[in-house]
């Protein structure tokens, strides 16, 4: 990437670098073996970023599977991986819930806890407030369940830090465009 | 730490893990490498004519030395050519370091010119693979790919390079150690699990020890141990395809490859066998034959360093992770220690049932007086070479098992041959790989004409680098074996198995500079082999043979190790083999 490159390579220099966004993404695929390597080889082949990725089967009858991926990059980029996702051939529908209007987008995250005392107490008022459900809990630890857009959970979790985390188990986000329309 | 290009580190990081040959082949992603090598003179680049023969060379190199096979190819192209020497040396466990050049990475998937996803492609086909994006990260992966490729179940790794980090300046050093934090190989075994198989082989009335490429790969320490292991408890040994070497030809406890050509005796005694000890060897389907009637009656120790080998195909009564040579040494230890002492009774009567399965005489075919015989060529080539210092490639087919048969090995690293993924073209290359390593010694490639005509180019490679290697070609104008198994599963339709277009080899060898040989009598065959082995270049030697003939013992596919037909049961193969045996190839 020094000056030396443009002027010995056969390949041109690297374009000036441009702003780079965060979108989501949902990709409505046939649910057969190897669909998820395919798109995952995409983004690992052509060098796109994944920041999450989640997969299920969503209509049992039809076979159809929803993925959602949560990935970076330039206006550009972007568009290429949109392009690049279409043109698989298992891939119905490419929508980007960043742009295509009003989105929801959620996870869920299991955040274990270990501590006694006040550190337990205080870990129960937090995570009351943050309306997390305790779904596991022993004399010295809690598993809470907790629900919400990533920056809540990641807010959740720095929280725990000091009253003893001990593990975080994340889902990944799942989203959905607001209103009555389908994708 | 000094500082210096992305492409300079490669030249120090080979030179560094002492690599003194490099096979490759230039192209536009990795001319900042090759202005890197033309500047130095630690590593000799070793120019071929195609990259799947640098792949196959580095194989040879490998396989006869005991290092690790180095590569350096281009993108795109470069990289897909190598993609099938990749996948043959994954399939044969053999290191190589395989270094790729990639577009620069801010065209990286842009489908730029002579880009290719190389690590996408390689993944299934490499241990590891990296595409490193970050200078800094550059000089680790590279050291650490010799690490991966030589250590645990070794195999080859691909360090794909783009070329602005070739460019790209940054300090350059040795990591002094690896702790890779997940791979981390298990070398030693279990000792309590060793004193377990030391009790079991104590115990065996008919015991086996069938061992594998595994032994070899071990290094020759393992096949020492392993002739000690077989010396002190007086067992009968066989081997697959890639182990043989390991246990000397000549030794009276050998008897002679296993498996779907294996002899009578190799095949029957694991049939019958209450003790088989498998040592590096991975049960694979030409081995075995039919699953459920594999090796009923025995209880079965498994050691190998892959984990994943173990109850892959066969159950096993007890598993040992470890690698060779360290369980050997331990359960040879052990078995001292413990001062048992075997059924002689029993492995005497053992041995009596052996003797009778040898005097069948599985090998035996008719000779002619008119007509060379494949299988007495070979024997020809190893009665005049076997006291030189000699080593053997093959390429795939009826001779590639003709000189598994026929050709006796007595020490490990002698054979190279493409075992797992059964690459036509493999043999060639990899003598020039073969013959680099060991420029004072004979090395001889058992070649069939179809499969040698794939990857041909390389005799132009060893003229250039005056590699006086031995292309031994068995002439049947037939891909033999396809055309074996024509005769036997398809109605002696021959669909496409006869090259009715052959070059004069002869000729074919002075148009690239190297001497030509044609031998269509079974009377002039010494003297011909000794003109092959005087000539101080490379020779194409044209052994016109009968095309009819077939490869026996067999063990139609299907079947089990007790149904197996002789030479002189080829008439009733065609009953032999079932309709689900067809499927199986």
């Amino acid at each position: 990437m020094n000056a030396n490159s443009a002027t010995t390579s056969h390949y041109p220099a690297a374009p000036a670098s441009q702003v780079v966004e965060s979108r989501t993404l949902c990709v409505l695929v046939d649910n057969e073996p190897g669909v998820l390597a395919r798109v995952i080889g995409l983004f690992a082949g052509r060098g796109y970023n994944i920041d999450s990725l989640t997969v299920s089967e969503t209509e049992h009858e039809k076979h159809l599977s929803r993925i959602t991926i949560v990935t970076r990059g330039t206006p550009m980029v972007i568009e290429q991986i949109k392009n690049q996702l279409d043109r698989l051939v298992p891939v119905h529908r490419v929508i980007d819930l960043t742009t295509a209007g009003p989105a929801l987008q959620r996870e869920l995250a299991m955040v274990k806890v270990r501590g006694k005392g006040d550190q337990r107490m205080e870990a129960l008022r937090l995570a009351d407030a943050f309306r997390a459900r305790v779904i596991d809990a022993t004399n010295e630890s809690f598993v809470f369940e907790i629900t919400g857009a990533s920056d809540k959970i990641e807010s959740f979790v720095n929280l725990m830090l000091p009253l003893g985390l001990v593990e975080v188990s994340r889902t990944g986000v799942v989203a959905i465009g607001r209103g009555p329309e389908g994708m | 730490m000094t500082e210096m290009t992305g492409a300079e580190m490669v030249i120090a990081a080979l030179a560094d893990q002492g690599v003194e040959h490099l096979f490759g082949y230039p192209g536009g992603a990795v001319l900042p490498i090759y202005d890197a090598l033309f500047q130095q003179d630690k590593v000799q680049h070793i120019l071929v004519r195609h990259e799947q023969g640098a792949v196959h060379a580095a194989e040879g190199y490998a396989r006869s030395t005991g290092r690790v096979g180095t590569v350096l190819v281009t993108s795109g192209p470069g990289a897909t050519n190598a993609v099938t020497g990749l996948t043959d040396a994954f399939c044969d466990s053999i290191p190589l370091v395989v270094i790729t050049g990639q577009v620069p990475t801010h065209l990286i998937g842009n489908d730029a010119f002579q880009e290719c996803d190389t690590v996408g492609i390689t993944r299934p086909c490499t241990k590891y693979n990296y595409l490193v994006k970050n200078i800094d990260d550059l000089p680790r992966a590279l050291h650490e790919a010799f690490h991966i490729a030589a250590s645990g179940r070794p195999g080859p790794v691909v360090v794909d390079i783009p070329k602005d980090i070739q460019f790209a300046k940054g300090a350059y050093f040795r990591p002094k150690e690896f702790q890779h934090r997940g791979y981390r190989p298990k070398v030693k075994g279990d000792l309590d699990k060793i004193k377990e198989a030391v009790e079991m082989m104590a115990a065996a009335k008919r015991p086996l020890f069938y061992t594998g490429g595994g032994v070899v790969n071990s290094g020759p320490a393992a096949s020492d141990l392993l002739r000690e292991l077989a010396k002190l408890t007086g067992f009968p040994v066989t081997s697959t395809l890639m182990g043989l070497g390991a246990f000397p030809a000549a030794d009276p406890q050998w008897l002679g490859m296993l498996g779907m050509h294996g002899t009578w005796e190799a095949n029957w005694a694991m049939h019958d066998c209450d003790l088989m000890v498998a040592v590096g060897a991975r049960f694979d389907d030409r081995i075995t034959g039919r699953l459920d009637a594999f090796s009923p009656g025995s209880k079965k120790i498994h050691i190998d360093i892959d984990p994943s080998s173990i109850n892959k195909n066969v159950k096993v009564d007890l598993a040992i992770v470890g690698d060779c040579a360290h369980v050997l040494e331990d359960m040879v230890r052990l078995w001292r220690a413990s001062g048992v002492v075997p059924d002689k009774k029993a492995l005497q009567a053992w041995w009596a049932q052996i003797d009778t399965w040898r005097a069948k005489n599985s090998l035996a075919f008719r000779n002619s007086n008119g007509i060379i015989k494949p299988q007495y060529a070979i024997q020809r080539l190893y009665e005049l070479t076997k006291d030189r210092d000699t080593y053997i490639t093959t390429e795939v087919g009826q001779h590639q098992m003709w000189a598994a048969q026929f050709y006796h090995f007595q020490e490990p690293n002698r054979w190279m041959t493409s075992g797992g993924l059964g690459t036509m073209g493999y043999g060639l290359p990899a003598s020039v790989g073969v013959q680099l390593a060991h420029p004072k010694s004979l090395v001889v490639d058992i070649a069939g004409e179809a499969s040698v005509l794939m990857t041909m180019q390389e005799i132009s490679t060893a003229v250039q680098y005056d590699l006086p290697i031995k292309i031994f070609i068995l002439n049947n104008q037939y891909m033999g074996m396809v055309r074996q198994w024509q005769e036997l599963l398809h109605g002696k339709r021959y669909s496409h198995s006869y090259t009715e277009a052959l070059p004069d080899f002869v000729k074919l060898a002075e148009a690239y500079h190297a001497h030509g040989i044609r031998c269509e009598h079974p009377g002039e065959l010494d003297e011909k082999i000794r003109e092959m082995i005087e000539v101080r270049k490379p020779v194409l030697f044209d052994c016109v043979v009968d095309p009819a003939e077939n490869c026996f013992p067999m063990i139609p596919s299907g079947r089990a190790h007790n149904e197996m037909l002789l030479g002189d049961a080829s008439t009733r193969v065609e009953d032999a083999i079932t309709e689900a045996g067809k499927v199986m190839v």
